[in-house]
């Protein structure tokens, strides 16, 4: 027992300290992102110490961009899921290597939605209210403490199946089944209910008609789908380039299948949801008028929806095209499917929501400088982890890092491994 | 090449000095700049006390522990404001169901009540918060899209127009309770819905929620002059709150619960505010309930069953 917490240690010790050994260009840059994390730390703490009034929100909309990224970020996290079914429930071969940088992604955005949730309340010294046991967490009549639920479950589940997964393959040794695949099912479901969750979190306010409609979900879902692959492919291609991992085309081609269907059906519900605004042009449609057409001399958000539109479509047309089989290609549709997405569901979701007010008043709503330092801390945040995670599991699934070097140091990155 | 047989042999003194010195420089540097990003939090002057961060949730104070709470809010508005206030926990009182009548006819717009609430209410001057906010309507239609929220005409009422205060309708089924994910919003036994403002997390759900624009945030430490500062006092009401906790009109539980009428009832010039126990047939509120034809939920089709009710003179 002691040895088997010994030995535990020692991986987490030389994990951690494989993180702060790279070439000059890691260096440069996780110097960089820690930097700008420091800048949104320093915002945040301006914000502690004022109150959220160095924000731009105000009693009319009382959310803004902190909770359109925690959106945004709910469905990365979820999406990972689009790499575990191909591979545990259709055994594709091509992915199978690659799942763990899609859970580990997942990590990373839910730590991310942590912090943007964090950066959101007025009063984070209460946290503590939340949690079970000592709290009173609201549970199951608040949507906002199954969140809570399901992205700490979510965030646990999968440091499980990466932890463990790498830990065997640290002490090549094969995992065992019972361990983790259980936990990956569970994780496959679990995924498609942080992102729900999430949606029937605005969908169940029926003071917010803009909201309160039932094609928020499956609409959520399937952006999620759409840009938390088309991150992974971006992601991929870098790791592929900076360590020599072996990845290969087919994988990233499979993943432009799944952002292909997925971006079709995401167009699609956007159709329905519009139709049904602006055809019956009923009172409730106030928001999307707001959103689209601008409302009553009102229309900061109008050029935004419009770029994230063109954005989708373009994306839409070049994933349908046999163009995107190029990387070059592929590469310029996940970004614009990636940038389009998060307009459109974060802010493009969120403020009209509030705009018209409940009580018919227009108040625009935008991000202040400070509020965006702290988004740009957490994004950092995030990237960060990523880096570090991906810096650490590398070179174990390479079988660089692992028992058999323990008493010296890891073999030098410049070699590769054997790639399973 | 393998790699263990270099590195397992004795590195040189000079290198691992070397390279401990660059690591504590690297350390150093990080720690200096994780100091100085946290620079700001040195003027921070608001920060809860330990007895604050502590403290329970509302409804498992024993009484001798809300004494306890009572005497340290009395301690904390004293120093802050130079006055001992009153401060109580008035309990909700039996056979009690309040009712809040509002007659459009009669009400010309004035926003006495938004006033009166703010001096009664302990609100922010700086910056502003008000529960009432009072609505001009155009004639013929009650789409609050339509109406203005800064008119300020020399004189009121205007002609062609009706005047509808909206503050928080007291729902039976309250949107703001259900969203709230730590309890710190309920509704009592006599109907009103109160706030636990050193509980609430201050998350906004409940805003976001509230069909009604009821519920205000404060964004900052609230702004109130000394001088002003209404030391009748009840916890769940009007004594002065923290910044970053959420807010709203709860019927001046601190004067209702002690048989006086809402601060807004009292000052209406017009008579158009009307309030009392509706399980009192000798009431006020029971004889309109009773004769008045038509009565008017705002936003009925929301199911929130406002306890507050709009009604005209026929």
């Amino acid at each position: 027992m002691i040895t088997a917490i010994r030995n535990y240690l020692t991986f987490l010790w030389r994990c951690a300290k494989i993180a702060f050994v790279g070439d000059w260009r890691y260096y440069a840059w996780m110097g960089l992102l820690t930097t700008i994390c420091l800048i949104g730390i320093n915002a945040y703490c301006k914000q502690f110490v004022n109150g959220l009034i160095v924000t731009g929100m105000g009693d009319e909309v009382s959310w803004g961009v902190y909770i359109s990224n925690f959106t945004f970020l709910v469905g990365v996290a979820a999406a990972a899921v689009m790499l575990v079914i191909p591979v545990y429930i259709y055994r594709n071969e091509e992915l199978h290597d690659l799942v763990i940088f899609g859970e580990l992604l997942a990590v990373a955005a839910i730590l991310m939605c942590l912090g943007f949730v964090t950066v959101d309340l007025g009063r984070p010294d209460r946290f503590w209210h939340l949690i079970p046991g000592i709290g009173q967490l609201n549970f199951p009549a608040s949507l906002l403490s199954w969140d809570v639920v399901v992205l700490n479950g979510y965030l646990l589940l999968n440091l499980h199946i990466c932890g463990y997964l790498l830990y065997s393959r640290y002490h090549n040794r094969k995992p065992s089944k019972w361990f983790y695949i259980p936990f990956v099912f569970i994780a496959i479901v679990w995924a498609v209910s942080i992102h729900t969750v999430t949606a029937f979190l605005y969908v169940g306010l029926g003071g917010r008609p803009f909201w309160n409609s039932s094609i928020v979900g499956p609409r959520f879902l399937a952006s999620a789908f759409t840009a938390g692959p088309a991150l992974i492919i971006l992601a991929l291609q870098v790791i592929r380039k900076v360590t020599l991992y072996q990845i290969s085309d087919k994988a990233l081609l499979t993943l432009r299948s799944i952002v292909q269907v997925s971006m079709i059906i995401n167009v699609f519900l956007l159709l329905n949801e519009l139709f049904k605004e602006f055809y019956t042009h009923s009172a409730h449609a106030a928001s999307a008028r707001y959103l689209f057409l601008g409302l009553h001399g009102h229309h900061a958000l109008v050029p935004w929806i419009w770029t994230a539109i063109t954005f989708n479509v373009v994306a839409m047309v070049l994933l349908a095209l046999p163009v995107s089989r190029s990387l070059k290609w592929l590469n310029l549709t996940c970004v614009l499917a990636i940038v389009g997405i998060w307009i459109e569901k974060g802010m493009g979701m969120v403020i009209p929501g509030f705009t018209p007010t409940t009580l018919g008043e227009m108040i625009e709503y935008q991000p202040s400088s400070n509020e965006t330092l702290v988004c740009l801390g957490i994004w950092s945040f995030g990237l960060l982890c990523y880096t570090i995670f991906l810096r650490m599991a590398v070179p174990i699934l390479q079988g660089r890092l692992s028992y058999a070097n323990e008493g010296g140091k890891p073999l030098p990155d410049s070699l590769t491994g054997p790639n399973h | 090449m393998d790699s263990r047989s270099t590195t397992n042999s004795a590195e040189p003194l000079a290198l691992s000095r070397r390279s401990f010195l660059r690591s504590s420089a690297l350390f150093g540097a990080g720690a200096v700049a994780l100091a100085a990003s946290l620079k700001p939090l040195l003027s921070l002057k608001d920060g809860p006390s330990m007895e604050q961060f502590l403290q329970k949730y509302y409804k498992e104070l024993t009484p001798e522990e809300m004494q306890k709470v009572l005497e340290r809010i009395s301690r904390e508005v004293e120093k802050e404001y130079g006055k001992r206030p009153h401060l109580r926990d008035l309990k909700p009182m039996d056979g009690v169901d309040f009712a809040y009548f509002l007659n459009l006819s009669r009400c010309v717009g004035c926003r006495k009540c938004v006033h009166a609430c703010v001096k009664e209410n302990n609100q922010s001057r700086s910056p502003e918060i008000q529960y009432i906010r009072v609505l001009k309507m155009p004639h013929g239609t009650f789409d609050v899209e339509k109406s203005e929220h800064n008119y300020n005409p020399d004189l009121v009422p205007e002609k062609g127009y009706f005047y509808m205060p909206v503050q928080c309708q007291q729902c039976k089924n309250p949107p703001c309770v259900k969203v709230c994910p730590v309890h710190a919003t309920w509704q009592e036994p006599d109907g009103i819905t109160v706030i636990d403002y050193d509980w609430c997390i201050g998350c906004r759900y409940c805003m976001a929620a509230c069909p009604y624009g009821a519920r205000h945030f404060n964004f900052t430490k609230p702004g109130i002059p000394a001088d002003r500062l209404n030391t009748e006092m009840s916890y769940l009401g009007n004594r002065p709150r923290k910044k970053g906790v959420t807010e709203k009109c709860h019927f001046c539980v601190q004067r209702t619960r002690d048989g006086l009428y809402p601060a807004c009832v009292e000052v209406c010039p017009a008579g158009a505010r009307k309030f009392g126990n509706v399980l009192d047939h000798e009431s006020e509120v029971y004889k309109i309930l009773t004769t008045k034809r038509v009565f008017i939920q705002l936003k009925e089709e929301l199911g929130t069953n406002p306890r507050f009710f709009y009604y005209f003179d026929v």
